[in-house]
Parts: C-alpha cells; structure tokens; sequence
C-alpha cells in the first residue's frame, strides 16, 4: 500500500491542517515508508486466527448510570479560543 | 397496503423509503461519561472533561445504555449480537469536539428484527405490512450550534454531546408517506412501551433521516436522496411526498437525481440540498482503540428479556380475549401510558369493558375538552375506580355518574362524598317511584291509552318521564318493571 500526493492533500484537507506543497511532497515520502515498514506484518500468515484485541485478557470494563461528573464549566471553558458567556465561540459554520 | 403512487407524465412511479431514525437512550448520565443527560441545563453545565475531549481522557461505557439498547431490539424480535464493537466515525465539525463520534458501524449490538404496522391502527379490519429492520446501533450525539447569536461567531453547548443514542435503522420496505408514518408512531410506541426512549420529538429525543428514492413499479431501484433530521411524523410524511415529487419532475424533465443530503424546511415545505462538500462523507471508519468489544453474558441477556414488559402487540390482544371490542383494545394498547392507566383501573376492581367504555367515552371526553394529557388528568385511576364502583353497586346510575364525574373533574372531591352531599344516590324504593308513575299516567291519559292500544314505544316516553320526575336518582330496572306492571 501507498499514497500519493492526491491522497496526502485530501487526507490533510480532511483533518483540517494546511499544507504546502512542499510539505506535501516531504509527507509522502515519509507516510510510504511508515506504511512499507507496517507492511511487513503481511508477511506472517494469520489464517485462520482471529484478531487480537488486547495483549492480555480483558474485557469491556462497564459503568454503573449515575451522574458522578459535569458541573465544570469554567474548567471545560477555560482552554477555549473564543467563548461567549456560557458558550464556546467558533467561527460561524452555517451556509 | 394501499398502494401509493405518483403520476407523472410518463406514467406511474413508486416511491422506496427507509428511515434511519435516531433516538435518546433514556439514561440518568451519559455514553461514556457521568455526566448528566439532563434536558435545558444551563451551557456547557452537563459537560465532563471526557466530553469536552479533553487530551488524555478515555471512555467507560454505560451499561444501562447497551442495556437499553438490547431491550429494544429483543422488542422487535431482533437478533442480539452477544459480540459487538465501537468504531470511530472520523469528521470535523464544531458541535464534535472528537474529530470523531463513537459510534458502531461494522458489528452493531443488534442485528435484523422487523416491526409489523398497520395503517391504521384504530381500525381492526387494516391491512398490516411488517417493516424489517437492518440494525439497532449505539453511538453518541454530537453538541448544539447556535448560529443567530452573533454576527461572526456560532455558540457551541457540549451538553448533549456524548449523550446515547440508538440508530434505528429500517431497510427500504417504506412504499408510502402513510406507511412511513405509522411505521414511526409503532416505533415510538414500542420505545415508550420498553423505556428505552421516551420518543419525545419536540425536545429531538427521537428524530429522523429520511432516505427516499423513485422508480417505475417494480424496476430498478433509483438513486435515492437522504433528508436529515425530520423532529416530526407529520413533517416526516411532507418530506417524503415533497421529496418523492421533485425527484419525479427531474427524472421527467431529462435530469437525474443526485445522491446527496438533503435538508427539510417545515416553513416552505420542501426539501433542500445541503451542498456539502463530495467528501465530506469520507468518514475513515476504524475500531476504537480506547474500548474492547462490547461481549453479553448469559445472565446480562437473561435480564433483558425477564425485564421487557408485555408489548402493545400482545397486550391488545389480550384485552380483546378480555371482551374489549378490538376499537378498544387498539386505541388503549397504542401508547404505553394509557394502557397503565387502564390496567391500574382493572387493578383496582373494575370490570374490564366497563372500564374501558369510561376510560375512552368519559374520561378521554374530559381531557380532550380540557386539552389535557392523560398523565395531567384531575383524577387518578382510584378514584375513577370508587365512582364507577357505584355505578356497578347500583349506589348511582349511570347518568348521575356523569354528574359526579363532572364534579370530581372540578373540586377533585371523592366520588361517595359528592354523592353523599348532593343526595344523588340511586332510590331503590318501590313506593316513591309508584306514587310518581300514578301521577304521570293520570297526567297523560292519552298516551296510556295509545300505548295499550299497540303503540310501544311509548313505553319509553314513561321511562323519562318518571326518571325526571324522581330527579335521576331511581333505579332504571326497578322503573322498567314497576312500569310495566302499571301500564299492562
């Protein structure tokens, strides 16, 4: 598997970070050989066994349904960019 | 079903509808925080630190939401997918601080069901069609923008994001904007039944997408659109005639129709292309990595189904083999809190046609003419169940029950007191009701006369008559005999 440069600026375009051209170039270079290296694994052969999902066993830890959190707004705001009384402030979305 | 159809210039067109349907999981705190579900908090109040997506936090799923969620799905016979597992649905958007909502799209924890609906449910003799369902799956809603506030900013509020929903989604069997709709109502009345969602489209605990698309009878499916976010039956079954319409006319016209998103506006009544972007789709789906699978244990099973409560579908016809009449039966099984009510009725002594004849003819008489719902009634099932205990004691009749009930409505006194006070209890007393059936027959001589002379349904004029006469308060069997032994 690899990507080219279309791929790169549409994966970028999709995650929302500018890049230039050059970057762009740099990046695939770099992702092709992260993905050649991670292709290695192709080469085990894993038929017939199932996909692992933890490294030891475990299972899905479930909570209890009570309220045991929420109540800090000020915390929850206070990294924002932009807020506006009670609100996060984000540039205006609609069309 | 009734078969629906759009003629078009060029013929006849079928429409093919699925609706993917969102609704609220009725839980104290959210998905995967503790925050509170509450609903018209202030801003930003029921937001966690995992909700806000704070770098660093992770997810523990709330059990009572899978819970929820497989209650619902053994309600519509599903399959139960004792193995299931959350994805990561990858998009930007302000009201998802994420970049991803968590959501179950390659093993969903409930599989294929079906819902049977019909047309018309207060009508027994309606056709059914059983609509089958593809999947129930569990993922969270993303927060709220408010777009008029400022001139060059929106407002965000984090309280909704990460509350549970379950994504209900039907496969393409829809033929018609009636079906559609009852499909919706049978599917809210279901969630009510269970508990699992308290359908309450006003506040968008329950909300739908719609996907539409037209063909030829029987041809090859078209390319269908998908309308967002319907918060009504009714503005459901508008977008789908105005959707079905349109895409008539421009196949028509020589156009073909986009598949695309489509927004529904209540005022203008039509549908609306939301002009995103073409991959604004391309949501790179992927397993979450801070949750295991989701595995279902026997007992955690067992719990579900022992804790379903009877569905509507049983229950009417239980009340049936009760000797309700089937109108009956269909209009008090239709919403959960109605037949509780009647049940707690029956619970508390009433006989069962009695008490459904009160419920639908009086009771739901007053609270339509007060514009109030059945939970806001003045009077509660046991003090309905002491008036019409009278009534079948023979303390009242059955007129006077109506004034009573009519006082109770008002003063919210009990049924024997306003009895009591007014003196309206029923007179068995043979004596006083045969001193006024001699003054009425001596009153009206002529039509004694005519009655015994072979016309019958004088009889009836008597009966009122000495009902007046004695206020309403005589007994109506002992007036029909005393009268018949008087008269002849």
């Amino acid at each position: 598997m690899s990507v080219d440069k279309d791929t790169v600026n549409k994966i970028a375009r999709l995650s929302r970070i500018a890049i230039s051209d050059a970057e762009a170039d740099k990046m695939v270079g770099e992702l092709n050989g992260i993905l050649a290296w991670v292709e290695q694994l192709g080469e085990v052969d894993v038929i017939g066994v199932e996909p692992m999902t933890a490294v030891i066993p475990n299972t899905l830890r479930l909570r209890d349904d009570v309220v045991t959190d929420g109540d800090v707004r000020d915390k929850v705001l206070a990294n924002a960019p932009a807020k506006e009384g009670s609100f996060f402030g984000v540039p205006k979305v609609i069309e | 079903m009734t078969e629906y159809r759009i003629q078009g210039n060029t013929g006849e067109w079928e429409v093919v509808i699925g609706l993917e349907v969102h609704a609220q999981v009725t839980s104290e705190s959210k998905l995967f925080s503790g925050s509170s579900t509450g609903f018209g908090a202030e801003p930003n109040s029921h937001v966690s630190l995992v909700d806000a997506a704070m770098p660093g936090m992770l997810p523990v799923p709330n059990r009572e939401c899978l819970r929820q969620a497989v209650r619902t799905g053994m309600a519509i016979n599903a399959q139960i997918n004792r193995w299931s597992r959350f994805d990561r649905k990858n998009y930007f958007y302000a009201d998802l601080p994420q970049g991803y909502q968590i959501s179950q799209l390659y093993h969903p924890i409930v599989g294929e069901g079906e819902i049977e609906v019909t047309l018309n449910e207060k009508d027994p003799d309606s056709p059914t069609k059983k609509i089958g369902i593809e999947r129930i799956h569990v993922e969270q809603d993303a927060g709220k923008l408010m777009h008029d506030q400022h001139p060059t900013m929106s407002f965000v509020d984090l309280n909704r994001s990460g509350v549970a929903l379950m994504e209900i989604v039907s496969r393409p069997d829809i033929s018609s904007p009636q079906e559609a709709g009852a499909y919706l109502k049978k599917l809210r009345s279901i969630l009510r039944y269970v508990g699992s969602c308290d359908g309450n489209m006003e506040q968008g605990s329950m909300r739908a997408d719609v996907n539409v698309s037209v063909r030829k009878p029987g041809g090859e499916l078209g390319t269908r659109t998908e309308t967002k976010n319907v918060n009504s039956i009714r503005f459901m079954m508008q977008a789908i005639e105005y959707e079905a319409q349109r895409q008539v006319d421009l196949i028509e016209s020589g156009g073909a129709v986009v598949q695309e998103t489509r927004l529904f506006d209540a005022n203008k009544m039509e549908t609306r292309s939301m002009r995103s972007k073409e991959d604004a789709h391309d949501y790179r789906y992927f397993p979450d990595p801070d949750l295991l699978p989701v595995e279902l244990d026997d007992a955690f099973l067992e719990e579900c189904r022992a804790s379903l409560p009877e569905l509507p579908d049983a229950k009417r016809i239980r009340y049936e083999a009760m000797g309700l009449t089937a109108y009956n039966a269909a209009v008090l099984t239709a919403e959960a809190e109605t037949a509780f009510w009647f049940e707690d009725l029956l619970a508390e002594g009433v006989d069962a046609k009695q008490g459904s004849n009160w419920l639908m003819s009086e009771l739901f008489g007053a609270l339509n003419k007060t514009g109030k719902t059945l939970d806001e009634s003045p009077v509660n099932p046991k003090q309905a169940a002491e008036l019409l205990g009278l009534v079948s004691d023979g303390t009242i009749s059955g007129s006077i029950s109506k004034q009573v009930f009519e006082i109770m409505l008002e003063t919210g006194q009990a049924a024997s007191a306003i009895v009591e006070e007014k003196g309206l209890k029923q007179t068995s007393d043979t004596g006083a009701i045969e001193a006024e059936i001699v003054k009425i027959m001596a009153a009206n001589e002529d039509k004694v006369a005519e009655y015994r002379s072979g016309k019958d349904k004088l009889f009836g004029f008597f009966v009122g008559q000495t009902m007046k006469a004695m206020q309403g308060k005589a007994n109506p069997q002992i007036i029909n005999d005393l009268l018949k032994k008087a008269l002849g």
